[in-house]
């Protein structure tokens, strides 16, 4: 077990540093630093000093390594646009994010659960129909388009709930939070539920489908044959064997809730770092887009390497060396 | 035997066709599936309308929205189907602030849309086969790469990729021609982001070929490798592809019209759906809905048809699919 | 002990509706039980002897359901319960073994915590309780050191020794009834044996009557006290097991016989029954096997067939074999 954990440790760091390698090339290869840190109006002069003080007068992989090393201490340069670290910058921005993400997972894992369950073992019900043919039309709408019907309804027409922003936020030192006010709570319902809803979908159809799978299975004919309650039958022996499989995709599904969260805070202007990144790709703000690539992949891999950890905690016969293995 | 006609084993047992050849029997098993199922009917005719009406955008749309000297500022915002108050124009779907008509908007909003999509699924197919085809038949550290990229590359949402594709393509792209590159741009971005798929399935099939006699055979009679592969394996790769590719032109016209509406796509100049309705979210509050809901509705028309479709094709060709 | 019969089946009928026909795997079928006593069930594959166990459980996989007749388990009738009714037969009063203990144990649940749920269902125990019979339950199957072991999960445990477990399972809540469904023929030969045996000596013990579900004429030979042979959804021929293997009355289990190695020890070569049982959806008329059978005659093929109860209530069979005089002119 320890041995698949240090491999597995190993792949993550690999891809950390080719992504390490791709934001660095972003830096290189995409316009010119000095460009777009100097005006018009340099001197030759101006730009040798730059170039030194950047570093960009040494070779390319020493050039690569100082990247990674002032990566890790979290320096990644000033915003081409703001003027200011990047760091500072997305430390001010992610807990909106992070809030609005976990809120989203939440809704999105506790629904498409249930729903999944439900529609699995209900399978040819009225309601379990009706719940899969609206999926289809969920898988198929675009996000932002669900997030601009929402606000029509919700804040147009019935003006029950905020349009855009997070509300009134509370400052706890290095973290805003937008939980412990009324607008705050309400400012979040609604990209929130956007940005949940595709999610959900897609859990609510992998988990139906694994579930149903795992009805068909002959230990859960001999769990019946045994008398067990449907109750225990259903989510005691079936909804077990569900998860596992449903794990890995699900903490992907929540890793991309991150990626997605862009196009909600877009719609609702929502002042988090996918805003920020999207502003940053208008502006070609180098930094901030590899900034953000950066930390996006740590929280790719790191997701990753717990929900393999998670197999092991669910699943018994991966858990080698404790009687015969199989 | 194809694996479609294990489900239908009394109409198609007695068929060996091989998958991919587009015989005659194929062919019919697939054309009587398709007149069973109501919904892939109502989808493909919903499609080839939107396509039919994409390709002759310019004979069917009333107005030049690109003709500064056809637009009069009177037209401003006539609410669809009345008269303009000052004109008396009417627009079928209404006209944007600048007195635009919104359908025809949405005609050459769509020619790009659809381009964008089609052209991006294109290029995803063609470089997704040609690595699948390599890595599965060359083996090695050939294939060790480029599935490593692959898999590095799946661990990121598409659209995600595609954003930044666009950004460092935007980066590289001098100011000036920024606005005249960007559809090209998207189509590279959203085609690069969406290969993964392609190569894989390519690669396993490949794979599988690659170990038949008839490919042995072939290399004896001195076939050349690239020969082999286009000739031999490709061919039983096709169907699993083109219900990918279907697939991928929905996704792919998600991600357009996402990109668009997120500012990072088709410029204002170039007006996707995706733009279209980043213009139109504007005028949500002050009360001229059409100019978000008609762009909208075609968008979600498109991308239900294309995505009812490829599930169809799905199961209609019920390729090994992960 | 009454004369009631453990399990009396009456003119038990299964059927399956589908586009063309309504299919009978199971065509009035009757036969009882007694306490204590192993009643063989054999038959080829798709002879309707898993359905017949299934429907007397009711766990038929839908559209297959009870179309006639009665299941009664000591007296009782069980075939027109609820769901939550028959619940509480399964387990309690029929235990079940399967074919396969691979697939049978679900694999993310300790094998004790299974036997533990069964039995804190059907009896009125505490957890602490439940924990030490289940113990007991599997240190009477044969499982070494059970205390230590009753926290493994089954994919620790071999096959021989995952079927031990469900045996455990099927008689853990005490059940005067246990259907195995061909419990031994997902295991190697050599464990089969012990399996077959452990299975007797339990049900001996407890007084439990078992269906013994099988297709291997050996294992009936050795184990039954009674055997219910079918063909094609129907009795050929019940009867106890000495009589039936050493005289049997229906062609078809005399082929049978004929084409099992250690039931015809002597023989100079094993005998096959010509053709292949039908299939459902084409039954002939008349007694199913005629079209096989070397004695038919013109009147086998007129409907009605032959039942036991319009025969010797030993064969159904117009023209049975083995037959002596004077059970002739009976």
């Amino acid at each position: 077990m320890l041995a698949f954990i240090l491999r597995r440790l190993f792949q993550s760091i690999i891809v950390l540093l080719i992504v390490g390698f791709v934001a660095f090339s972003m830096f290189t290869f995409v316009g010119d630093p000095i460009d777009n840190m100097l005006g018009q109006e340099r001197t030759q002069a101006d730009i040798a000093r730059l170039r030194e003080q950047l570093g960009l007068d040494q070779p390319f992989f020493v050039q690569y390594w100082n990247f990674l090393g002032n990566a890790i201490q979290g320096n990644f340069g000033i915003s081409y646009r703001q003027g200011r670290p990047v760091s500072e910058i997305l430390l001010e921005r992610a807990p909106a994010t992070l809030e609005l993400a976990a809120v989203s997972a939440f809704f999105a894992m506790l629904l498409g659960i249930s729903l999944g369950v439900f529609t699995a073992i209900r399978r040819n019900g009225m309601a379990s129909n009706v719940i899969m043919t609206l999926s289809l039309i969920g898988v198929s709408l675009p996000t932002f388009l669900i997030g601009i019907l929402l606000i029509y309804v919700f804040s147009v027409e019935l003006n029950w709930l905020p349009s855009f922003g997070r509300g009134a936020v509370v400052d706890l030192g290095w973290w805003t939070t937008g939980f412990l006010t009324t607008s705050g709570l309400q400012a979040l319902i609604l990209p929130a539920i956007t940005l949940g809803l595709y999610q959900m979908t897609l859990i609510m159809r992998l988990v139906r489908s694994e579930m149903l799978e795992v009805l068909r299975q002959e230990y859960i004919r001999f769990a019946r044959a045994r008398g067990l309650r449907e109750r225990a039958v259903n989510f005691r022996h079936a909804l077990k064997n569900t998860l596992v499989p449903v794990i890995t995709v699900t903490g992907l599904q929540l890793g991309a809730i991150i990626a997605f969260a862009i196009i909600t805070e877009t719609v609702f202007q929502w002042p988090g770092v996918g805003l920020l990144f999207i502003n940053a790709i208008q502006f070609v703000d180098i930094p901030v887009m590899a900034a953000y690539l950066m930390l996006i992949s740590v929280m790719f891999v790191s997701i990753n390497l717990i929900v393999d950890l998670l197999y092991f905690a669910i699943d018994p016969r991966l858990r080698v060396g404790k009687g015969r293995g199989h | 035997m194809t694996e479609g006609a294990d489900r239908h084993t009394d109409a198609t047992a007695e068929k060996p066709t091989p998958r991919g050849r587009f015989g005659r029997a194929w062919d019919s098993d697939f054309a009587w599936k398709f007149r069973h199922s109501p919904v892939a009917i109502v989808a493909a005719l919903v499609m080839t309308v939107i396509v039919l009406a994409a390709i002759f955008a310019p004979l069917i749309a009333p107005y030049d929205p690109f003709d500064p000297g056809s637009l009069n500022l009177m037209n401003g915002f006539t609410p669809p189907g009345e008269p303009n108050a000052f004109t008396g124009d009417a627009f079928l779907m209404g006209t944007d602030d600048q007195g635009r008509d919104v359908f025809s908007t949405i005609l050459h909003g769509l020619r790009i849309s659809l381009f964008v999509g089609a052209a991006a699924v294109l290029f995803a197919m063609v470089l997704g086969v040609t690595l699948g085809l390599v890595a599965g038949y060359t083996g090695g550290w050939v294939d060790t790469i480029i599935m490593r990229i692959a898999d590095i590359q799946l661990t990121f949402p598409s659209i995600l990729v595609a954003m930044l594709i666009f950004g460092i393509a935007k980066g590289v792209t001098p100011v000036e021609y920024r606005d005249q590159m960007a559809i090209w741009v998207l189509i590279f971005a959203i085609g690069l982001s969406d290969w993964v798929q392609f190569a894989r399935v390519v690669r396993g099939a490949a794979m599988v070929q690659a170990g038949r006699e008839y490919v042995a055979a072939a290399r004896l009679i001195g076939r050349s490798g690239p020969s082999i592969m286009l000739r031999h394996i490709l061919p039983n790769v096709l169907s699993p592809v083109l219900v990918i590719a279907t697939i991928s032109l929905a996704l792919a016209i998600i991600a357009e019209a996402t990109l668009s509406f997120l500012g990072v796509g088709a410029p204002p100049t170039q007006p996707s759906l995706g733009t279209l309705i980043r213009v139109g979210q504007g005028f949500l509050f002050s009360g001229e809905w059409w100019i978000l809901f008609f762009p909208a509705v075609t968008l979600l028309a498109l991308a239900l048809s294309v995505n009812l479709l490829g599930d169809w094709l799905r199961d209609a060709l019920n390729p090994r699919l992960k | 002990m009454s004369d009631t019969p453990v399990l009396s089946v009456r003119d038990l009928t299964v059927e399956i509706p589908t586009r063309g026909a309504v299919l009978r795997p199971v065509d009035a079928m009757s036969y009882d039980i007694a306490a204590g006593e192993i009643l063989g069930v054999v038959g080829e594959s798709g002879a309707g002897k898993s359905m017949t166990g299934n429907a007397v459980i009711g766990l038929l996989d839908p559209p297959a359901h009870i179309a006639g007749g009665e299941v009664l388990l000591n007296g009782r009738r069980i075939d027109d319960l609820s769901l939550r009714q028959i619940r509480r037969v399964r387990g309690a009063e029929i235990g079940m073994v399967f074919q396969d203990p691979l697939t049978s144990l679900n694999p993310l649940i300790p094998i004790g915590e299974q036997l533990v749920e069964t039995m804190i269902t059907h009896l009125d125990i505490s957890q602490a309780e439940a924990r030490k019979r289940a113990v007991a339950a599997l240190d009477e199957v044969g499982i070494p050191g059970a205390s230590e072991r009753i926290d493994s999960y089954p994919h620790e445990f071999s096959g021989g020794m995952r079927q031990r477990v469900v045996i455990a399972l099927a008689l853990c809540a005490e059940p005067s009834l246990v259907i195995a469904d061909e419990p031994t023929t997902a295991l190697d030969v050599s464990v089969q044996a012990q399996i077959i045996a452990l299975l007797r000596r339990l049900c001996r013990e407890r007084g439990t009557a078992v269906m013994l579900i099988t297709h291997d004429m050996g294992v009936i030979a050795e184990t039954a006290d009674r055997v219910a042979v079918m063909y094609a959804g129907r009795l050929a021929e019940l009867g106890p097991v000495r009589e039936v293997l050493s005289r049997p009355r229906h062609p078809y289990t005399e082929g049978l016989m004929g084409s099992t190695p250690a039931a015809s020890a002597g023989r100079p070569r094993l005998h096959q029954i010509p053709g292949a049982m039908p299939r459902l959806g084409h039954l002939p008329p008349g007694c199913p096997f005629h079209p096989r059978c070397p004695r038919a005659q013109a009147d086998c093929t007129r409907d009605p067939g032959p039942t036991l109860a319009a025969c010797d209530g030993r064969a159904a069979c117009w023209h049975p074999v083995n037959v002596t005089d004077a059970e002739v002119s009976r």
